[in-house]
C-alpha cells in the first residue's frame, strides 16, 4: 500500500509526519533542527528519500540540511548565497533606494528529474539554483537583472521569492512568484525573465495594474496542464489559462479573497483550494471559523468545507508554503497553521482532522506520496 | 598555540561537538585567526558566526574574554595573553533575544 510524508517546517524545527494510505494513524518525528527556524523542506521528485531543508535563526543565519534517508539523518551542505555582481538597490519600505540584502531562503525546490539540482528563493529576492546536492549555489541573475528589479519593493513579511515552480511539460520554463513585485516566467531555464502580472489590479499601488508591485502570495498549477496558474494575491483569487501572459479575477463567492495559501487536487485540473483570511489586517479566518473553500470549476464558484474544522474561537493563520495535496487515489489535502496544528483531508476536502495539534507556528507543508 | 572555545548550544549541537572546543592556532592569535582555525575543523559552522562574504560579526553574537566584551575590537587585534595561552577560553554568545 502507498504511504505518505508530509514534510512540516515551523518556527521551533522541523516535523515529518508519516502514515500508510489511510491516513487516519500518524507517527510523528521530530523535532529535527530543534529551536531553528524551518521555513521549507521538500523531497525530490526524482529520488523521495532525498530531502533539502531551509534551516535559519536570526542569530546564526542560514544553513541548509540534505538528507539522502528521507529525513532520517541530516548532513549540513552549502550556505553560500553570494548576489551575483553588484547587487544595487530595489526600494524600500518609504520608496527609498535600498541594497539587496541576503536574509534568509524561503522556498527549496528540486528539480523534477535530478537530485542533486534544486533551486532556491531567497529574500531579498532573488533565485539560486544549486547543480551539486546543495554544496555550491549560483545566482540565476537575470531574474534581477531584467530591468524591474530595482523597482521591487518588499511586503510584510520581507521581499521575498517565496513561489518556484518548475513546468513539467516545458522544458527550461520557471515560474517564480515575489512578494511584494508579482510573478514572472523564464522559458530558459532561468536565463531571462518577464513580469506576468498584466491583469492585476492592487489598488494600493499608485498604479494599480502595474507591471511590478503586485503582492502575490501564492501560485499553483496542475502538472498535466503547466499553463493554466492559479494565484492567491493579497487580496483576489486570479487565474490565468496562458501560462500568465493574462489574468483573471475568480474570486466568485469567496466570503473574502485574502489569504495566502492555494494549491490544486492531484487528479483534478480544475479543482482548486484556497483558506480565507478575512483580511491583510486580520490575519485570522472570518468570524473564528477555520475553513477551506474548494471550487471544482477552476474558481468563481466556491464550496465551504468544514467537516472536522474548528467551528469557533479559531484565530490562527495559513501561510503561504502550508498547504499540499497528495497523490493517492482519493486525493489528500493538507495544511499547517500558525497555532501548529497539520489538518489532512483523506477525502479531497471533504471532511478533515487533525495530524497534530500542538506544534510551533507552521510556516510550511509540503507531502511526499510514496509507494 | 591551543585555544579553548565556548560555542553556544545551537552551534555544538550543528557541529556535533559535547563541550568546550579546543583549537589549535598558528601565529598571532586574534578574533579572525580564531575563527578561521574554527570553521576550518568545523566546515558546517561558516557564515554562522561571521558573515561568509564580509566576515563581520553576525549582529546577535558577542565576543567575551577575560571578563571583557570584545565585540567591537578589530578582528586582525591581539586577544589578551590568557586567551592566547590557553588558560581563559574565547566565548562566543549569542544575545539574549527573541522567544
Amino acid at each position: 500500500m502507498s504511504r505518505v510524508r508530509v514534510l512540516v517546517g515551523t518556527r521551533k524545527g522541523a516535523f515529518i509526519l508519516t502514515s500508510d494510505g489511510k491516513r487516519d494513524n500518524w507517527e510523528i518525528s521530530g523535532p529535527y533542527f530543534a529551536g531553528w527556524e524551518i521555513y521549507h523542506l521538500k523531497g525530490s521528485a526524482a529520488d523521495p528519500n532525498r530531502l533539502y531543508a531551509s534551516q535559519s535563526t536570526g542569530w546564526f543565519g542560514q544553513l541548509i540540511q540534505r538528507s539522502s534517508d528521507g529525513g532520517k539523518t541530516w548532513e549540513p551542505v552549502g550556505n553560500k548565497f553570494v548576489y551575483d555582481g553588484v547587487p544595487g538597490t530595489h526600494q524600500w519600505y518609504d520608496g527609498t533606494p535600498h541594497p539587496w540584502e541576503f536574509k534568509r531562503v524561503w522556498h527549496l525546490e528540486p528539480s523534477l528529474t535530478d537530485p542533486d539540482a534544486v533551486y532556491a528563493g531567497v529574500e531579498d529576492a532573488a533565485l539560486f539554483r544549486s547543480a551539486d546536492g546543495a554544496q555550491t549555489w549560483q545566482e540565476l541573475s537575470g531574474l534581477r537583472g531584467h530591468g524591474t528589479g530595482p523597482r521591487w519593493q518588499p511586503g510584510a513579511g520581507g521581499m521575498c521569492l517565496h513561489t518556484i515552480i518548475l513546468d513539467p511539460v516545458n522544458s527550461g520554463r520557471i515560474f517564480v512568484a515575489i512578494s511584494a513585485a508579482g510573478a514572472f516566467r523564464s522559458d530558459d531555464g532561468g536565463a531571462t525573465w518577464l513580469p506576468i502580472n498584466r491583469g492585476l489590479n492592487s489598488p494600493f499601488l499608485p498604479e494599480p495594474t502595474a507591471e511590478v508591485g503586485h503582492c502575490v502570495h501564492r501560485i499553483a498549477i496542475h502538472p498535466s496542464r503547466p499553463n493554466v496558474l492559479f494565484m492567491q494575491k493579497h487580496w483576489d483569487v486570479m487565474r490565468s489559462d496562458d501560462a500568465g501572459d493574462l489574468w483573471r479575477e475568480v474570486s466568485g463567492n469567496l466570503p473574502t479573497d485574502f489569504g495566502f495559501v492555494i494549491d490544486v487536487h492531484a487528479h483534478e485540473p480544475e479543482t482548486i483550494y484556497v483558506v480565507p483570511i478575512k483580511s491583510d489586517s486580520e490575519h485570522f479566518p472570518l468570524d473564528g471559523r477555520l475553513r477551506v473553500y474548494r471550487s471544482r470549476t477552476g474558481g468563481n464558484e466556491w464550496e465551504e468545507l468544514g467537516k472536522g474544522l474548528p467551528e469557533g474561537d479559531c484565530y490562527v493563520n495559513v501561510l503561504r508554503d502550508a498547504m499540499a495535496v497528495d497523490s493517492l487515489d482519493e486525493c489528500g489535502v493538507y495544511f499547517g497553521t500558525t497555532g501548529g496544528q497539520v489538518y489532512a483531508s483523506p477525502d479531497s476536502g471533504d471532511t478533515w482532522a487533525p495530524i497534530v495539534r500542538d506544534l510551533p507556528a507552521v510556516l510550511s507543508v509540503e507531502v511526499q506520496t510514496l509507494p | 598555540m591551543l585555544i579553548r572555545v565556548i560555542l553556544p548550544s545551537h552551534l555544538l549541537t550543528l557541529a556535533r561537538i559535547s563541550g568546550d572546543v579546543t583549537l589549535e592556532v598558528d601565529g598571532l592569535v586574534t578574533q579572525r585567526s580564531i575563527l578561521d582555525a574554527l570553521e576550518s575543523s568545523y566546515p558546517m559552522l561558516r557564515g554562522t558566526v561571521r558573515d561568509q562574504v564580509t566576515q563581520l560579526r553576525r549582529p546577535f553574537l558577542r565576543f567575551f574574554a577575560c571578563e571583557q566584551d570584545l565585540s567591537h575590537e578589530p578582528p586582525d587585534a591581539p586577544l589578551p595573553d590568557a586567551v592566547a595561552s590557553g588558560v581563559e577560553p574565547f566565548l562566543i554568545i549569542g544575545a539574549i533575544a527573541g522567544g
